[in-house]
C-alpha cells in the first residue's frame, strides 16, 4: 500500500512521517505541493511545520494549493487522511474537518509529552486503541487551541477523537486535540504519533495511527 | 482607475487573543496601566478597475477565500479612489 506524504516549503516533520508509515509496513512517497493527481495512493499524512512560514495564519497558504483539489478528490473516494500538528491547521483551514487551532491560551510554543484520552475508535486511525483508552503522544506547537463555533454538534455526531487528560496544555475548547470529518476517515491531530512509534522514544502509542491504514 | 484597498482583519468578538494579552502585561512591567488591548491586522494593496462597488466584492471574495478564516474573523474593507 502506498501513502502520499505531502510536502510544503517549510514541512519539517516529512521524513519523520515516512519512517513511521515505513515502521507500520506500508510504503510512503512524497509528494510536491504543485501535485493534484493523487488517485495513485492508497491514504495521505499532511506532516507537520512551518508550511509557508505560517504567513497570514498557520496552513492558509497550503490551503489553496493544487494538491489540496487532489486531496479533496481522494476523500471523496473514501481514503484515510491524517493530517498532523500543521498538517491538522491546514485540513482545519480547508474545511475538511470542523474547527480551527490557534494561538495557545499562555502564547508558549508547548514542546511536551502529553497524556491523551482517545474519544472514539471508530476513526482507521484510533481503531486499535479502545474508546476512553489512555495513550501517551507528544505536542510541539504554539498554535494549538482548538475553537469551534458548534461544539454540540461535533459531540452529536462522534467527531472528536482525542482529549487532553488532566492538564489542557493550550486552552483547547473542552481539551480537543483532535478532530474528524463526519465520515471519520479524514482526522486532524495535533500530536505527533510519528515521534512515538518505537519504544525507545518513550511510547510506541504512535504506531498504531499509521497502521490505520492497513 | 487606481483603487488604494486597506483590509482590516480582526478577532471576532469575545475571542482570546493572547498576543493582546501579552502586549497588556508587557507594557504594565513597563510601568503603564492599559487595560481592554486589542491587535488587528491590516493588508493594504492596489486594484484597478472602474467601479469601487465590484472591486469591493472581489475583496470580500480574497477575504471569505485566504485573508482570513471566517470562523474566527471579522473583516473591514475600505477602498479608496487615488488622486
Amino acid at each position: 500500500m502506498k501513502i502520499g506524504v505531502i510536502r510544503f516549503p517549510g514541512t519539517n516533520c516529512d521524513r519523520d512521517v515516512a519512517k513511521a508509515i515505513e515502521l507500520a509496513g506500508l510504503t510512503p512517497e512524497y509528494i510536491w505541493w504543485s501535485e493534484d493527481k493523487l488517485t495513485d495512493y492508497d491514504g495521505i499524512v499532511i506532516p507537520g511545520g512551518f508550511s509557508y512560514g505560517d504567513y497570514l495564519r498557520a496552513g492558509a497558504m497550503a490551503s489553496i494549493t493544487p494538491v489540496i483539489d487532489g486531496i479533496k478528490e481522494l476523500v471523496k473516494e473514501e481514503k484515510p487522511v491524517l493530517g498532523i500538528c500543521n498538517g491538522a491547521q491546514i485540513l482545519g483551514e480547508i474545511g475538511l474537518v470542523p474547527g480551527v487551532f490557534i494561538t495557545n491560551e499562555y502564547p508558549k510554543f508547548n514542546c511536551e509529552w502529553s497524556e491523551l484520552k482517545v474519544s472514539t475508535s471508530r476513526t482507521p486511525f484510533t481503531k486499535a486503541f479502545k474508546t476512553n483508552q489512555t495513550i501517551s503522544l507528544p505536542i510541539a506547537h504554539a498554535e494549538g487551541r482548538f475553537f469551534t463555533e458548534d461544539i454540540d454538534l461535533l459531540k452529536d455526531q462522534d467527531q472528536i477523537v482525542l482529549q487532553f487528560k488532566g492538564k489542557n496544555p493550550n486552552g483547547s475548547m473542552e481539551a480537543i486535540t483532535s478532530v474528524c470529518d463526519e465520515s471519520g476517515l479524514v482526522v486532524a491531530m495535533m500530536p505527533h504519533p510519528e515521534r512515538a512509534c518505537e519504544e525507545i522514544f518513550g511510547s510506541d502509542d504512535g504506531l498504531n495511527f499509521f497502521k490505520g491504514f492497513l | 482607475m487606481l483603487f488604494d484597498i486597506e483590509v482590516k482583519i480582526s478577532l471576532k468578538k469575545g475571542m482570546l487573543n493572547p498576543e493582546a494579552t501579552t502586549i497588556e502585561r508587557s507594557l504594565d512591567l513597563l510601568g503603564y496601566k492599559v487595560s481592554n488591548v486589542k491587535t488587528d491586522d491590516i493588508i493594504k494593496f492596489q486594484m484597478d478597475g472602474d467601479d469601487a462597488g465590484k472591486i469591493k466584492e472581489n475583496v470580500a471574495d480574497m477575504c471569505e477565500r485566504l485573508l482570513c478564516n471566517p470562523v474566527i474573523h471579522d473583516y473591514e474593507i475600505n477602498v479608496v479612489p487615488q488622486k
